[in-house]
């Protein structure tokens, strides 16, 4: 399933990503490499952005951006 | 007004960084992460010695500060806290044309020991940029209170570069971030940053690119790390080409000469 659709207070696994150039890049800077387990912890009033913690960070993704990467 | 091939460094750190440079001052950045203690590193350093201003242009603030040591003086700039130096947000630019244009002497990272692996990705990108960095690992006393043990020997070993570990709060390591800063930039040290290498795929891309640089961007070709600029252009990142426009605005040839499929590799990221 796509990162957006993971359950807040779930766990979940990366297991790739479909962004590509800059996009990509800068994903896998924040730090979202496959392999890399990520929490959803919460969500933002209207649903987008929401917050993940990730590699012992809590950053605030947008959907756009969480679609792009799939996590089991 | 940008850089002519002759202006000297300190016009270009002045108008360019605002920095408030009254002769040729060496130059000391701190980069690093969102809260990792940089501003207390900075603080530490320069004590009542510093200014704060805006970045020229942009409305993220600079801090700008001076300390002495072994009677010299020493400019320390305090960079925006970024994951990654490749521009996706105003700061990144901030912190990766300062560290590739103003070209301190030293670059200290400073790195938050409980959480180094994350950490650690800038400071890869760092010494990707320049070679002389140098590692401060900070917040070794959360590390302590988290029972995280820091291999500080190792991380020397496998980057290459120096490793100081630090508390800022309590003033701790900063007279080796000192010492260290003044080394490097008198070269009683050099320093050589483990390369990263890539995939074949993207060094035979590199190769094809460095010369294409070379001959297009003109004597700008040995101010920069045409290495680093051909991976940017492979990654698709093209704000470095407007960039080198801004600071060096006496190139003669159109930088855009560098086509979109010249610099294609597969593989990357
Ligand atoms: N325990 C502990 N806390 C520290 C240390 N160094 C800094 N801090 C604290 O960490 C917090 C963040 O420090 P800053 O210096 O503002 O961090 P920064 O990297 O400048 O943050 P940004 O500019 O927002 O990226 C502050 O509350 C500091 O007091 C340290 O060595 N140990
Ligand atoms: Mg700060």
């Amino acid at each position: 399933m796509f990162l957006t659709d993971l359950p807040i207070g779930n766990k979940g696994e990366i297991m790739d990503l479909t962004a590509r150039g800059n996009q990509r890049r800068r994903l896998l800077d924040l730090g979202l490499i496959p392999g890399t387990t990520v929490v959803a912890k919460r969500k933002s009033p209207s649903g987008d952005p929401i917050a993940y913690l990730i590699r012992g960070t809590v950053l605030a993704l947008r959907k756009e951006e969480t679609d792009l990467v799939n996590v089991s | 007004m940008g850089l002519t091939a002759d202006s000297s460094g300190i016009n270009v750190l002045k108008e360019n960084f605002n920095l408030e440079l009254e002769r040729d001052m060496t130059v000391i950045a701190l980069a690093g992460n969102p809260n990792t203690g940089k501003s207390t590193v900075f603080n530490g350093l320069t004590g009542l010695r510093q200014h704060t201003g805006n970045w020229p242009g942009k409305t993220v603030t600079q801090a700008q500060g001076v300390f002495t040591h072994n009677g010299q003086d020493f400019m320390v700039v305090d960079l925006p806290g970024t994951y990654s130096l490749l521009s996706n947000s105003t700061e990144e630019m901030i912190a990766r044309d300062f560290i590739c244009f103003a070209q301190p002497d030293a670059t200290i990272v400073v790195a938050d020991a409980t959480n180094l692996e994350r950490n650690l990705n800038l400071v890869l990108q760092v010494m990707e940029l320049t070679d002389n960095v140098i590692l401060c690992v900070n917040l070794m006393d959360e590390a302590k209170r988290k029972n995280i043990d820091i291999d500080i020997g190792g991380l020397k070993q496998e980057l290459n570069i120096p490793v100081i570990p630090a508390v800022a709060r309590d003033g701790k390591g900063l007279d080796e971030i000192k010492e260290m800063a003044y080394k490097i930039s008198y070269d009683f040290i050099d320093i050589y940053p483990i390369k990263m290498n890539y995939s074949e795929d993207v060094e035979k891309a590199v190769e094809k690119i460095v010369p294409i640089l070379e001959s297009s961007i003109g004597e700008i070709a040995n101010k920069v790390n045409l290495r680093w600029l051909a991976l940017r252009l492979i990654e698709g990142d093209r704000t470095i080409l407007k960039s080198i426009n801004k600071y060096y605005m006496n190139v003669d040839e159109d930088i855009n000469v560098i086509k979109e499929h010249e610099v294609q590799a597969d593989g990357v990221g």
